[in-house]
């Protein structure tokens, strides 16, 4: 009964979250398009579909995604966990004590991105674009990599305590020699790779994770280091992607220039000719 | 009916294969890595049912009713030829399908927690409710800029990267004045905006824009209007915490 009643508040909540969309599309349809929406019935249904899966996700976050998250951090970060994991109790543990934890991020990065639709969707795309010279897998792998190194970095950050900025802004710097030197097609692409990498599915667990790290570990304040692995998951995927479209573009090079010297040498007789 | 059926389920195995490796990963963890007893957890399980359900029922509305006519919208803005309304509907969209954004929700809602438990704001669902808004609808303000931004990069085919470096310096001279307890969620705003509604919408537009616009590479122009997205709230949400605080 108390779960319908909380149910009921949450998909009030959701109503409101959705009126906007609701608002913009109709007005513009209505007021500049001036056209009558096709499909009305189609689109209404779809509407009560957003609603109540909106307001369902955000009741499972709660239940899930947001209590696993910090179970997970709590548990990693336990000193009875930290002592079986390396075999002695520390007073004050090094960061290095924490070696799970930057294993665990890394895994959980790199399997969700690896796997996740629209990632899938803009390999393909960038395949096509760069002529076939970058592949749709290495593409992914860059990307998961990226994510994966970016989420381990950020955990091992709150677990230090130094501050976000010094790792964004060097990154920062990492992008913009790398704009620089990278195939100018990519560039674009590299950007947006950043964005869509983190799902809907990710983001929350993550976060969670991240304010979990920065309750449990000894000295650590969620507000000041809670936040920022989503930002690292975002920047670095960026880095990887140039970098990898860097590496297909000096292969595809070299193995071309390979190819006319071999070809001068198998093929004298040719030449003459 | 039929039909339906189909794309409700194919909607159902793409949400699961969404959680799929966070629960292939945890459950390794807790198994081999961790051995300890998990509490709650059948609550556990049951929100994870309703994560897959309200993902499924999400995107299955999204598909049928809002995309649909979002790309049709998108397509008539981008051939219309007047480049206000275009703007102005450019800002609606990044602005609308922002506000609505599921972990965007998620995440200003924790926010406001850890700024109430921070002593940062006052610890009342209403003064919590006020913080979490306030950051939604900055970030769905910053998303809508960066979109009006984009489109009119892909109008004048101005190159993405001088843009990106400009908000680069912006990010890191905003980072200088803004308190220290806001970074954080400013950094991550710019990565949680774009996900479920925003991405296909956004990208639907811009393709939509760069093929109606002579000597303009869909594939190449259409692309950045995301990378505009997740920078602009870094900078718009240090600014809301200059304002409050």
């Amino acid at each position: 009964m108390s779960f319908l009643q909380h149910f009921f508040g949450t998909l009030l909540a959701t109503l409101r979250d959705v009126v906007p969309i609701a608002v913009i599309i109709f007005g513009f349809q209505f007021l500049v398009l001036r056209r009558p929406i096709p499909r009305l019935r189609r689109v209404l249904i779809g509407f009560a579909y957003v609603l109540v899966g909106l307001a369902l996700f955000l009741e499972g976050l709660e239940q899930a995604l947001f209590p696993l998250g910090r179970l997970m951090a709590e548990q990693l970060t336990h000193p009875d966990f930290i002592v079986g994991s390396i075999g002695q109790v520390v007073v004050d543990p090094h960061w290095s004590h924490y070696y799970w934890v930057y294993v665990f991020a890394f895994a959980i990065g790199f399997s969700t991105t690896v796997a996740e639709p629209s990632l899938i969707a803009v390999a393909i795309k960038a395949n096509q674009v760069s002529g076939g010279a970058i592949g749709v897998w290495g593409l992914r792998m860059a990307v998961a990599l990226g994510v994966a190194i970016g989420i381990s970095l950020g955990t091992f950050r709150i677990v230090t305590g130094y501050p976000l900025h010094y790792f964004i802004i060097a990154g920062y710097i990492v992008v913009v020699i790398q704009t620089y030197f990278a195939p100018k097609m990519i560039v674009p692409l590299a950007y947006d790779s950043g964005g869509v990498t983190t799902s809907t599915v990710t983001v929350p667990l993550v976060a969670a994770l991240g304010l979990g790290l920065a309750e449990t570990v000894p000295g650590r304040s969620p507000l000041f280091d809670g936040f920022g692995l989503i930002a690292f998951a975002s920047l670095f995927p960026i880095m990887t992607v140039m970098a990898y479209a860097k590496l297909s573009e000096y292969r595809a090079l070299k193995a071309q220039r390979l190819g006319q010297e071999s070809g001068v040498q198998d093929n004298p007789s040719d030449q003459e000719d | 009916m039929l039909r339906m059926m189909q794309s409700l389920g194919r909607a159902m195995l793409d949400s699961l294969r969404d959680l799929a490796p966070i629960i292939l990963v945890i459950g390794f963890f807790q198994t081999v890595v961790l051995q300890q007893p998990v509490p709650n957890l059948l609550e556990l399980v049951f929100g994870t049912l309703l994560v897959v359900v309200g993902l499924t029922f999400f995107v299955f509305g999204l598909e049928l009713g809002l995309f649909p006519i979002g790309e049709s919208m998108a397509k008539a803005f981008a051939q219309k030829g007047s480049v206000l309304w275009l703007l102005l509907f450019a800002f609606a969209l990044g602005f609308g399908t922002t506000v609505a954004e599921p972990a965007l929700i998620a995440v200003s809602g924790e926010a406001a927690e850890v700024a109430a438990s921070g002593g940062m704001i006052e610890d009342t669902e209403s003064a919590k409710r006020y913080y979490a808004n306030g950051l939604r609808v900055t970030v769905a303000i910053s998303v809508g800029f960066a979109i009006v931004l984009g489109v009119f990069r892909i109008l004048k085919g101005w190159p993405i990267q001088y843009f990106i470096i400009a908000g680069y310096v912006l990010v890191v001279m905003m980072t200088m004045f803004a308190p220290e307890s806001i970074i954080g969620i400013a950094y991550d705003s710019g990565g949680v905006t774009t996900s479920t509604i925003t991405v296909p919408l956004v990208t639907a537009l811009g393709v939509g824009l760069a093929s109606s616009i002579k000597g303009r590479n869909p594939m190449v122009d259409g692309f950045g209007l995301i990378a505009f997205a997740s920078l602009t709230p870094m900078i718009f949400v240090m600014g809301y915490g200059m304002v409050m605080h």
